[in-house]
């Protein structure tokens, strides 16, 4: 019961910042230089648009309304899942974008899981032989991992291992063989963060008074470290992953194009150079509503691995 | 006058400095020269020392630079290194080196800007609202929670997407996702701040608002932000190029290192070393920027360092 009414209040305190959401999203359209009936007027065409063409576009669309009911209606089809139609293709924003959304994620959630590959056993050693040698080089790697744009590191990587060596395929999406290339130029930038929480939460774990029982009593530093402390440490390491998980989703879709990957990223840059508003916007809008419901799930991941937490705060 | 006295922002190491100081400009000033602090942190130094030879290498472009960076020669188009050269040419024969130091004014030029106005805009609002608190936090709060549900590079990406591809539409785009971040600090800072003995002291004897945000609040938030904004400006340099590498930002025939790495990508088989100069340019003067931001948050006050992760 308890929880369910927890699940009910944060759902609740989500309703102003997806309301924002679609306010700024509709606002973005004000960002277009020009009258968006002219423009959609004469989209796609050779000629200038006549006046009764514009005045056609800007009545269809409500254009001449007021502003606020312009926004209840867009809001109205928007929660209907009616996104407006692509300029280029004519297809619903909707489909185009769900079809192209999960390659997206994809790619999102390969970052992710090659940036928490490296910085789990690094971060854990960087803990452990604190002010080593091995801690020095993870310093240095999660300096050098927040420092090199992803984007330069994939065509470095391409470079290396499709060009020179020829061990992977270098374009488009397929196999896992596909997958690994992308995956670790996203992941690099992700695990220099990662690793570096980890070591300092693990540092902080094993001070405390619990840690120095289980070494009295004769466990070895192994089991003390892996069964005792390493679960306690990776909390605060789990409400990071929602904010990473925005980084990585903004970095697939810069890196998509140099692998050749048909996600949105591809898809969006097309749009943004052929002008094609509608699908602008509900890129947008579908990217923070990705973002929230993952911080959002993140939240509730997190209230249940930590049950000290009280569900009533 | 004793009611002036605020906290070291940089933690004096080796001797203690605790003098008062005036006014928020002499707080300015002794940030800047709290910078000696850096000898004692190799890696900030080195950091910094790389940053001014950027900013040096960017102003000094045009005089340093051993080609006019737009200057075309396709015969000599795809040159290796030489002394002529000394970084090759590009696919239409321009000097890679002379456009690696004009780059470095759209690439750092613009970075530096837009940190410069976020960091004015973040600090402005976010002590408006941490300091008046009630409704005006509860209005601006919410932008920020709002602003801050968008991925951040990809709200950038979408603003400069729909005013057109150009430097300034995606400067414009980085600022107006990026000031929500910085508020959202200063704010914490602020509500932490309000609360002390000092603010109480200065209301006591008759400040203004004005006054206690000005004298008393600002100086003890610019520590903090110094470091927020050192550690922004690597990121900022890191969307920047991004954002130019998709054809977002510079655009032709322009020098920019992210620009320049798109350029070079159909020559990745023939010519790999057109996507090795950028793509080095870029990480290096984003460590430095890290190293930088790195070594000051060391140096911070540990009572800040929390409000900063």
């Amino acid at each position: 019961m308890k929880v369910r009414h927890y699940l009910l209040r944060r759902v609740v305190s989500l309703l102003p910042v997806i309301f924002g959401v679609s306010l700024i999203t509709f606002g973005l359209m004000g960002l277009v230089p020009g009258d968006p009936a002219e423009i959609l007027a004469s989209y796609g065409k050779e000629t200038e648009p006549t006046a009764e063409e514009v005045k056609a576009v800007r009545e269809q669309l409500g254009l001449d309304l007021p502003l606020p009911v312009r926004y209840a209606r867009w809001l109205g089809r928007v929660v209907r899942g009616d996104l407006g139609r692509s300029l280029c293709s004519g297809e619903p924003v909707w489909r185009e974008i769900t079809v192209r959304l999960p390659a997206t994620l994809e790619l999102t959630a390969g970052g992710m899981v090659v940036g928490l590959l490296i910085a789990l056993p690094v971060g854990i050693l960087a803990a452990v032989k604190r002010d080593s040698i091995l801690d020095q080089l993870s310093r240095a790697l999660a300096l050098l991992g927040a420092s090199v744009p992803s984007f330069w590191l994939g065509m470095v990587l391409i470079l290396l291992f499709a060009v020179r060596l020829g061990w992977l395929p270098a374009m488009g999406r397929g196999g896992l063989r596909h997958f690994i290339l992308p995956s670790c130029a996203l992941g690099l930038g992700a695990s220099a963060v990662l690793m570096r929480l980890i070591r300092a939460s693990l540092l902080e774990v094993l001070e405390q008074d619990y840690i120095r029982t289980a070494r009295a009593k004769g466990l070895r530093e192994r089991a003390t470290v892996l069964r005792h402390a390493l679960k306690p440490s990776l909390l605060p390491v789990v409400t990071v992953l929602g904010l990473q998980f925005g980084n990585l989703l903004g970095g697939a879709v810069i890196i998509e194009t140099i692998f050749a990957w048909p996600g949105l990223g591809m898809f969006i840059i097309e749009s943004i150079l052929a002008r094609d508003f509608p699908v602008i916007q509900g890129f947008a809008l579908f990217m923070s509503l990705v973002f929230v419901a993952t911080n959002f799930a993140v939240d509730v991941a997190y209230r249940w691995l930590d049950p000290r937490i009280q569900y009533g705060t | 006058m004793p009611m002036e006295q605020t906290y070291p922002l940089i933690r004096p190491r080796h001797r203690a400095r605790s003098q008062p100081y005036r006014d928020w400009i002499r707080r300015l000033a002794a940030i800047t020269s709290g910078l000696h602090y850096l000898r004692h942190a190799p890696a900030g130094f080195l950091g910094a020392l790389l940053l001014a030879t950027f900013a040096v290498a960017a102003v000094a472009a045009p005089l340093i630079a051993p080609y006019d960076p737009l200057a075309i020669d396709v015969k000599n188009g795809l040159a290796a290194p030489s002394w002529t050269h000394p970084l090759g040419t590009d696919h239409l024969g321009r000097d890679v080196l002379s456009r690696l130091l004009f780059g470095a004014r759209a690439s750092l030029g613009a970075a530096g800007a837009v940190v410069l106005i976020v960091t004015v805009i973040g600090v402005t609002v976010g002590m408006v609202a941490g300091f008046c608190g009630g409704w005006v936090d509860e209005i601006i709060m919410r932008l920020v929670d709002t602003v801050l549900a968008f991925p951040s590079i990809i709200l950038a990406l979408v603003v400069a997407g729909l005013l057109g591809p150009g430097l300034r539409n995606v400067m414009l785009g980085l600022t107006i996702v990026r000031w929500a971040g910085c508020a959202r600090v200063v704010r914490s800072l602020i509500l932490s701040l309000r609360e002390r003995e000092f603010i109480l002291a200065a209301r006591c004897v008759g400040a203004s608002n004005w006054r206690i945000m000005t004298r008393h609040l600002l100086p003890n938030v610019l520590g903090p932000v110094v470091v927020l904004t050192t550690l922004d400006l690597g990121n900022v340099i890191l969307s920047i190029s991004g954002l130019s590498f998709i054809g977002l930002g510079v655009q032709l025939p322009h020098p920019e290192w992210g620009a320049m790495l798109n350029y070079g990508r159909p020559y990745i088989q023939t010519a790999p070393l057109l996507m090795v100069f950028p793509g080095l340019s870029i990480a290096l003067a984003v460590l430095s920027a890290n190293l930088l931001g790195d070594a000051l948050r060391d140096l911070l006050d540990p009572r800040y360092r929390r409000y900063l992760s």
